[in-house]
C-alpha cells in the first residue's frame, strides 16, 4: 500500500504546487489522463485476482477520488483568484464626471399659468383663447369704452398703421376681448378663463411692453358679486397655498364691469419682501366686477336674463409675488442663469393630487 | 388730485382723522396714492421759549441759550442771529431727525459748550417761510405745542381719480361721498346768487360745436393783488403756486368744486363780444391724434404759459376783436394777451362748458395738461356753470371788491341725465348684498340722486316688483351713471364691499375630457417634454425689429407697429427663432455660450386672427464643457433626435413624415436643413443649422441648430369613444437581423434606401436602420456605401433559409430600384 500513499502524497503536492490553470491541467493529465499515474494503476486491476482486485481496486478508487477532489478545489481557487486579479485590473476612477447633460426648465410665468389653469379647471372653468392682434371693437367698443374716452388713453395701446379703409388694428391691451369673443360664439352658461399675452406701451421695473393676463368670465342666471368673491378667495387661497389668505374688495372703475372692484390680499411688507397671508398691509392683486350690461348687450346676451362676473389678473406679477422674482423685465430677458435659478422642473406639472408647487 | 383735511372740513362736519378719512375714501372707491402728514413727520418738534441768549465764550457768532422746552429747561447753542431772549420758536430734542437737514441730532459740544438740542428754522422743518434764522412764532403758543400745529401744517392727501368720477376732482365731491359713507355730515354746498348791478357790457356768442354753453359777467373796479394768507396757504398746501387773487380764486374753485373758470382783464379785450368758435387753422393732414408740427397753421395763440400753439379746426377757440383774435383755447388755457395782472381793475369772468372729447384732443395735440383741461376732458358738471360763476363773484367781491354786472349766457348746456327705473331688490340680485330698500334709496339720495315715483312704468322687467320700483335721476355731476347696474354700484360701494357674501359657484358638470383643447394640451406636453430634454424655456417679446422679421420671412406692413416702444421692437415676429438666437447671443456675451432654449408662443403672418399661429421653437448652441472621455460633440442630429422624440410625444404621425431637403426657408443652412412634412402643403416642422448669414446679421457666433414646429399643423388625433388600446400580441418567434451594404450616389439621401428596404416586405420587416456610412477606398469616387441592418419578425412560423434568401433578394431589388447597388 506504500506505493499508493506515496503516489497520493505526490499528486496532492503537485496539485498544491500548480500556479495556474495550465499547470493544474498538466497535473490532472499526469495523474488522471489516459496515461496518467493513477489511470495506469487502474489499468493493472485487470491482471489481478478477484480478491486482490477487490482490495486493491477500492484503494485505487479512493486515491482517484481524492485526486479529483483536490484538482476541482484547486481549479475553483485558481479561477477565483484569476477573476479577482482581472477585476482589480478593471478599476475605474468613478470620481471622473459623467457625460455632460443640460438641465432644462419651465419658465416661471408658464408654470404660474399652468397652476392657474389647474385651479380653475377644478372649479369647472374651460380655457378660451383669442388673437393678440385685435380690432377696436373687441378690445374697446364692445367692452363699453366709448370712442375717444380717456379710459382708452390709460391703456397705452400699441397700434398698427391705419389702413386705407380706416381700420386700425392694435395689440390687445388686456385679455378681456376674449370675453367678447367667447360670448359672441357660445350661449350661456359660460365659465371660462382666458390666459394670454397682453401689450401696453410701458417699460420700467414693474411694467413691460408685453405681459400675461388671465381673464375669467362666468355668465349664468343669478350670478352675483358674492359668487365673484368666493371664486377669487378660493382661487387666491389655493394659488398662494395657504389657509390664511385674507382678501379685501375695494370699489374701482373699469368700463366693462359694473359694479367694479379691485381685490387686495393681506400681506406683510416688513423686511423688504412681501409675505402673503400675514401682516397688516394690503397688496392689490387684480381687478374684477359684474359684467356691464352694455357688454352683455354688445355680445347679444340679454342682461335682464343673464348676468355674471369677470376678472383679470397679471400672471407674471402673481408669479413674482409667489416665487420672489424682483424685476418683471428679467422675466423676458432669457438669461440662462436666471432661467436655471427661477425655472421649474419639467416634472413639476401642477395638479390637484400632488399640489401646485 | 390733492387736498388737505381742513379743506375737506369746510364741506364736511367730521371729527375723523386723516387716517380715518383715507380708510373711508379707499372703501368708497377713491384710491389714495400718498398721504403726507406733517404731524407724523414733525412729531419730535415742539414749541419752546428762549429764556436767555448769552454770547458763546469761544465763538462770536454763536449764542448759548437757556430754553424752556417740553423737556424742561435746556442749554442750547444756536448760530441764528435772531436767537434772543423771549423768542418763541421750535425746539428739536437730541435724537430727532431733522428732515430739512437730513440728519439725526446727537449730543456733542459746539466749540466747547454742549448743545442739548436744536432751535429750528422753517427750512429745517421743510416748512420754509422764506425768512432767515430760527422760527419766530406767536408768543401765545404754549411750550410743548406740536410744531405742525403751531405752523398750521396739516396732512395732504393725494389720490387717483378714475375717469368716471370727474366730480371727485373737487373737494366738495369727496365730502359728499364721505358723508354718504358715514364719515360726517355734509355742509350746505348751495351758492347764493350775487345780483348784478348793471347790464354786462360784454356779450358772448358760441358756436355749439366749439362750446355748447358759455356764461360770464364783468366785475368792475376790483383791486387785484397778492391773495390773503388763507387762500395762498390753501393753494400752496396742495402744490399750487399763488399768482394773484383773481387767478387764485379760479384755481380755488377748480379744486373745490371741480369747476374751472377763467378771468380776462377786460381792459385788454378788443371789442365787446367774446366768441367761442372752432379754430381757423388748416385741417390736420394725418388722421388721428398726432400733431403735424411741420404744417403751417393760419392761427396761433400765445398762451398763459408763454408758449405759442398752432390752432387747428378741431380746437375750441375763445376770441375777441370780432372773432378775429384768439384769446384762449377753450377749456384748456387762456391767452397771454388778456391775462389778469395786479394792475387789472375790470375783470371778465368766464364759466363755460367744453366738450370732453374735443378738450382731450386739444390737450393731446398741444401737450397742455392744465387743471382745467384735465377736468373738462373728464366732463365738468353741466349744472355748475352759473353757480360756479356766482361763487367766484362772491369771492372776488369779498377779496378784491368791485361791482358785478348781470350774468350773460350763450348757448345751452347738454341735457341733464334722464331718470332710471330702479328696483332696490336689484341691489341684492347683482351684488349679493342684503340691503334694505330704504337704505339703498337713502344712499342714493345722500349722493345727490333724486328719487321719485316711477312714471309710465311699462318695462316688463319690473312686472313682479311694481310696488317697489322707483325712478332715480342722477345729478348733473354724475353723468357716468346711466343704468340700474350703476345704481347698484353706488349703493354697494357706500354700504361697503366688506359686507359682500362669499357664495360658492353652483356646481357644474366637469368636461369629461379635461378643460384643454387638444392644441392647448399639446403645448403643455411640449413644454414639459422639452424641459425634460434639457432645454430652458424662455418667454420673449412677440415683437422683433422689422429688419430681423424680414430675415425670417416677415415684416409685412400690416405687422409693423405705428408706435413701437423701441425701434428694435417695431414688428410682430414671424418666427420665434430670431428671439431665441438673439438670446443665445446675449448669453454668450455674458460668458455663457452653451445654451439650449425653447419657447412656445405666437407668431404672426398677418393681422387676422387666423394668421396667428402657435409655434414650438428650440435652439441648441452647443458649447458643452470639454469631456475627459472624448465623447463626440452634440450636433444637428441631437436636435433631430429631440425634435422626433417631441413630435412622437405630441402624437404626430412620425412614421408617415417625409424628411424633405432643399425646400426649407431661407434662414436655414441650405444643405443642412430639412422639412418634416406629410406633403409639400402639410409642413409640420423645419429643422437644421441656422444660415451663417442670418447668424451674422443677429451677431451670434455659430453653429446654432434648431427647429420650429407649427402646432396647428400637427393633425389632431381622432376622438375615440373608448380608451382601450389594441390587444398586445407579442410574437413567440425570435426576430432576426440581416445586414446589407449598398453603394449609391453620394448625393442620394440615405433615407430613400432605408424607406425602400423597410418597404420591401411590409409583413415581415419591422425596421431598417443605417449603421454605417462610408466613402473612400473600395467605393467609387462620387459614391458612398450605406450599411443597413434590417429587422425581420417572422409572423406565423420560423423562416427557412430559402425564405430568408428570398426576402433578402426582395430587399436588394427594392433598394436597387431607388439607386442602391448591393456592395459586392
Amino acid at each position: 500500500m506504500t506505493d499508493l500513499t506515496t503516489l497520493e502524497a505526490d499528486v496532492l503536492a503537485q496539485v498544491a504546487a500548480a500556479g495556474d490553470l495550465a499547470a493544474l491541467d498538466a497535473v490532472r493529465v499526469a495523474a488522471l489522463g489516459k496515461t496518467g499515474s493513477i489511470s495506469g494503476l487502474l489499468k493493472t486491476l485487470g491482471a489481478m485476482s478477484p480478491d486482490e482486485r477487490k482490495e486493491r481496486g477500492a484503494a485505487i478508487n479512493v486515491l482517484r477520488d481524492r485526486a479529483q477532489t483536490a484538482l476541482n478545489d484547486k481549479k475553483a481557487a485558481l479561477e477565483a483568484a484569476a477573476l479577482d486579479a482581472r477585476l482589480a485590473s478593471e478599476t475605474l476612477d468613478l470620481t471622473l464626471p459623467a457625460p455632460y447633460r443640460r438641465k432644462g426648465s419651465v419658465h416661471p410665468t408658464m408654470q404660474t399659468m399652468d397652476e392657474m389653469v389647474a385651479i380653475f379647471a377644478e372649479m369647472g372653468f374651460a380655457v378660451a383663447e383669442g388673437p393678440d392682434i385685435e380690432d377696436d371693437f373687441h378690445n374697446f367698443t364692445a367692452l363699453n369704452f366709448p370712442p375717444k374716452h380717456p379710459a382708452r388713453e390709460m391703456h397705452d395701446t400699441f397700434f398698427f398703421n391705419t389702413k386705407e379703409d380706416g381700420e386700425r388694428m392694435l395689440l390687445r391691451t388686456h385679455t378681456s376681448p376674449v370675453q367678447v369673443r367667447t360670448m359672441l360664439s357660445q350661449k350661456p352658461p359660460i365659465r371660462i378663463i382666458a390666459p394670454g399675452r397682453t401689450y401696453r406701451m410701458d417699460s420700467d421695473a414693474t411694467h413691460t411692453p408685453m405681459f400675461h393676463q388671465v381673464e375669467g368670465l362666468v355668465i349664468d342666471k343669478g350670478i352675483h358679486m358674492g359668487h365673484l368673491k368666493w371664486t377669487l378667495e378660493t382661487f387666491l387661497a389655493r394659488f398662494f397655498e395657504s389657509d390664511t389668505v385674507t382678501t379685501q374688495f375695494r370699489p374701482h372703475h373699469f368700463p366693462f364691469t359694473e359694479p367694479s372692484a379691485e381685490t387686495d390680499v393681506q400681506c406683510d411688507r416688513s423686511g423688504g419682501e412681501i409675505k402673503i397671508g400675514q401682516g397688516t398691509s394690503w397688496l392689490e392683486i387684480l381687478g374684477c366686477g359684474m359684467v356691464h350690461p352694455n357688454v352683455l348687450r354688445a355680445c347679444g346676451i340679454d342682461p335682464d336674463e343673464y348676468q355674471g362676473f369677470a376678472f383679470g389678473m397679471g400672471v407674471d406679477r402673481l408669479g413674482m409675488l409667489k416665487y420672489g422674482m424682483p424685476d418683471l423685465r428679467d422675466m423676458f430677458a432669457s438669461d440662462g442663469r436666471w432661467l436655471a435659478h427661477y425655472g421649474f422642473s419639467a416634472f413639476a406639472a401642477p395638479n390637484a393630487a400632488s399640489g401646485l408647487s | 388730485m390733492k387736498f388737505t383735511l381742513s379743506w375737506l372740513k369746510d364741506h364736511l362736519e367730521t371729527e375723523a382723522s386723516a387716517t380715518q378719512v383715507v380708510a373711508a375714501m379707499t372703501m368708497a372707491g377713491l384710491e389714495v396714492e400718498h398721504v403726507t402728514d406733517p404731524a407724523t413727520k414733525l412729531a419730535a418738534f415742539t414749541v419752546a421759549k428762549v429764556v436767555s441768549a448769552e454770547p458763546h465764550p469761544n465763538a462770536d457768532r454763536l449764542r448759548v441759550c437757556q430754553v424752556d422746552t417740553v423737556d424742561g429747561r435746556k442749554e442750547i447753542v444756536c448760530g441764528a442771529p435772531n436767537a434772543r431772549a423771549g423768542l418763541t420758536t421750535v425746539y428739536a430734542p437730541i435724537g430727532a431727525y431733522v428732515p430739512g437737514l437730513g440728519v439725526t441730532l446727537v449730543e456733542k459740544p459746539v466749540r466747547g459748550v454742549v448743545s442739548n438740542g436744536m432751535l429750528c428754522s422753517g427750512s429745517e422743518l421743510e416748512a420754509d417761510d422764506g425768512s432767515e434764522g430760527i422760527l419766530e412764532l406767536s408768543d401765545d403758543l404754549a411750550v410743548g405745542t406740536p410744531a405742525s400745529q403751531a405752523l398750521g401744517l396739516e396732512a395732504v392727501i393725494d389720490f387717483e381719480v378714475t375717469p368716471n368720477r370727474p366730480d371727485w376732482l373737487g373737494v366738495a365731491g369727496i365730502a359728499r361721498d364721505l358723508a354718504a359713507a358715514g364719515v360726517g355730515t355734509l355742509k350746505d354746498l348751495s351758492i347764493a346768487p350775487v345780483p348784478g348791478t348793471f347790464p354786462c357790457p360784454i356779450s358772448v356768442k358760441v358756436d355749439g360745436d366749439a362750446c355748447p354753453v358759455f356764461s360770464g359777467r364783468l366785475i368792475k373796479g376790483v383791486k387785484n393783488g397778492q391773495s390773503p394768507k388763507w387762500l395762498a396757504d390753501r393753494l400752496k398746501a396742495i402744490g399750487l403756486r399763488p399768482i394773484n387773487t383773481l387767478v387764485d380764486i379760479t384755481n380755488l374753485i377748480t379744486y373745490d368744486r371741480a369747476r374751472p373758470l377763467h378771468v380776462y382783464d377786460a381792459a385788454k379785450l378788443v371789442g365787446d363780444v367774446i366768441e367761442a368758435r372752432l379754430g381757423h387753422g388748416k385741417a390736420e393732414v394725418t388722421p388721428g391724434d398726432q400733431p403735424s408740427h411741420a404744417e403751417h397753421h393760419d392761427e396761433q395763440l400765445i398762451a398763459l404759459d408763454g408758449k405759442t400753439y398752432d390752432i387747428t379746426p378741431e380746437m375750441s377757440v375763445i376770441s375777441d376783436a370780432g372773432g378775429n383774435r384768439p384769446i384762449g383755447l377753450g377749456g384748456v388755457m387762456g391767452g397771454e394777451s388778456t391775462g389778469c395782472s395786479e394792475a387789472t381793475t375790470d375783470v371778465f369772468l368766464e364759466s363755460a362748458w367744453f366738450d370732453p372729447i374735443r378738450t382731450a384732443q386739444t390737450g393731446r395735440v398741444t401737450g397742455i395738461n392744465s387743471d382745467a383741461q384735465y377736468r373738462f376732458a373728464r366732463t365738468v358738471d353741466t349744472g355748475s356753470l352759473v353757480p360756479g360763476l356766482e361763487l367766484a363773484t362772491r369771492l372776488i367781491l369779498e377779496l378784491c371788491g368791485g361791482e358785478p354786472s348781470d350774468v350773460v349766457v350763450a348757448g345751452e348746456a347738454p341735457a341733464a341725465p334722464g331718470p332710471i327705473l330702479f328696483d332696490p331688490a336689484y341691489v341684492q340680485a347683482l351684488s349679493g348684498l342684503d340691503i334694505a330698500p330704504e337704505r339703498s334709496l337713502k344712499i342714493l339720495t345722500d349722493l345727490g340722486f333724486a328719487i321719485a315715483p316711477p312714471e309710465g312704468l311699462a318695462a316688463a322687467e319690473f312686472a313682479t316688483h311694481v310696488e317697489s320700483v322707483v325712478s332715480v335721476t342722477p345729478p348733473t355731476f354724475r353723468r357716468d351713471v346711466d343704468g340700474k347696474a350703476d345704481l347698484v354700484e353706488e349703493v354697494a360701494r357706500i354700504a361697503g364691499y366688506a359686507a359682500l357674501p362669499s357664495t360658492p359657484l353652483p356646481e357644474v358638470a366637469r368636461a369629461v375630457g379635461g378643460v384643454l383643447t387638444p392644441r392647448q394640451a399639446r403645448a403643455r406636453v411640449a413644454r414639459r417634454a422639452l424641459a425634460a430634454a434639457g432645454y430652458n424655456e424662455v418667454v420673449s417679446w412677440s415683437f422683433t425689429s422689422t429688419s430681423t422679421a424680414v430675415l425670417f420671412g416677415g415684416g409685412a406692413a400690416e405687422l409693423v407697429l405705428a408706435n413701437p416702444i423701441a425701434s428694435d421692437l417695431d414688428c410682430m415676429r414671424p418666427s420665434i427663432l430670431p428671439n431665441l438666437i438673439e438670446a443665445a447671443g446675449r448669453n454668450a456675451r455674458q460668458g455663457f455660450p452653451d445654451v439650449a432654449l425653447f419657447e412656445i408662443g405666437p407668431v404672426f403672418h398677418g393681422d387676422r386672427p387666423q394668421d396667428q399661429k402657435t409655434t414650438i421653437a428650440a435652439i441648441l448652441a452647443p458649447h458643452a464643457p470639454r469631456g475627459w472621455d472624448k465623447a463626440p460633440a452634440q450636433d444637428l442630429f441631437s436636435v433631430k433626435a429631440d425634435l422626433i422624440a417631441l413630435l412622437e410625444e405630441l402624437g404626430a404621425p412620425v412614421a408617415s413624415l417625409q424628411t424633405a431637403q432643399g425646400s426649407t426657408s431661407s434662414w436655414w443652412h441650405p444643405g443642412r436643413s430639412a422639412r418634416l412634412q406629410l406633403g409639400p402643403k402639410a409642413v409640420l416642422a423645419e429643422f437644421g443649422e441656422l444660415h451663417p448669414m442670418v447668424l451674422k446679421a443677429l451677431d451670434v457666433a455659430g453653429p446654432v441648430y434648431g427647429f420650429e414646429i407649427v402646432l396647428e399643423a400637427i393633425p389632431e388625433p381622432k376622438k375615440k369613444a373608448v380608451k382601450t388600446k389594441p390587444a398586445f400580441t407579442p410574437s413567440p418567434l425570435m426576430p432576426l437581423t440581416r445586414d446589407f451594404a449598398f453603394v449609391t450616389d453620394k448625393a442620394k439621401p440615405a433615407g430613400d434606401l432605408v424607406k425602400a428596404a423597410a418597404g420591401a416586405d411590409k409583413a415581415l420587416i419591422t425596421a431598417a436602420r443605417v449603421f454605417d456610412v462610408y466613402e473612400g477606398p473600395g467605393v467609387p469616387d462620387g459614391s458612398k456605401s450605406i450599411a443597413l441592418e434590417v429587422m425581420v419578425q417572422p409572423r406565423d412560423k420560423t423562416l427557412t433559409e430559402a425564405e430568408i434568401e428570398a426576402l433578402s433578394a426582395k430587399i436588394v431589388a427594392a433598394v436597387e430600384k431607388v439607386g442602391g447597388k448591393l456592395r459586392g
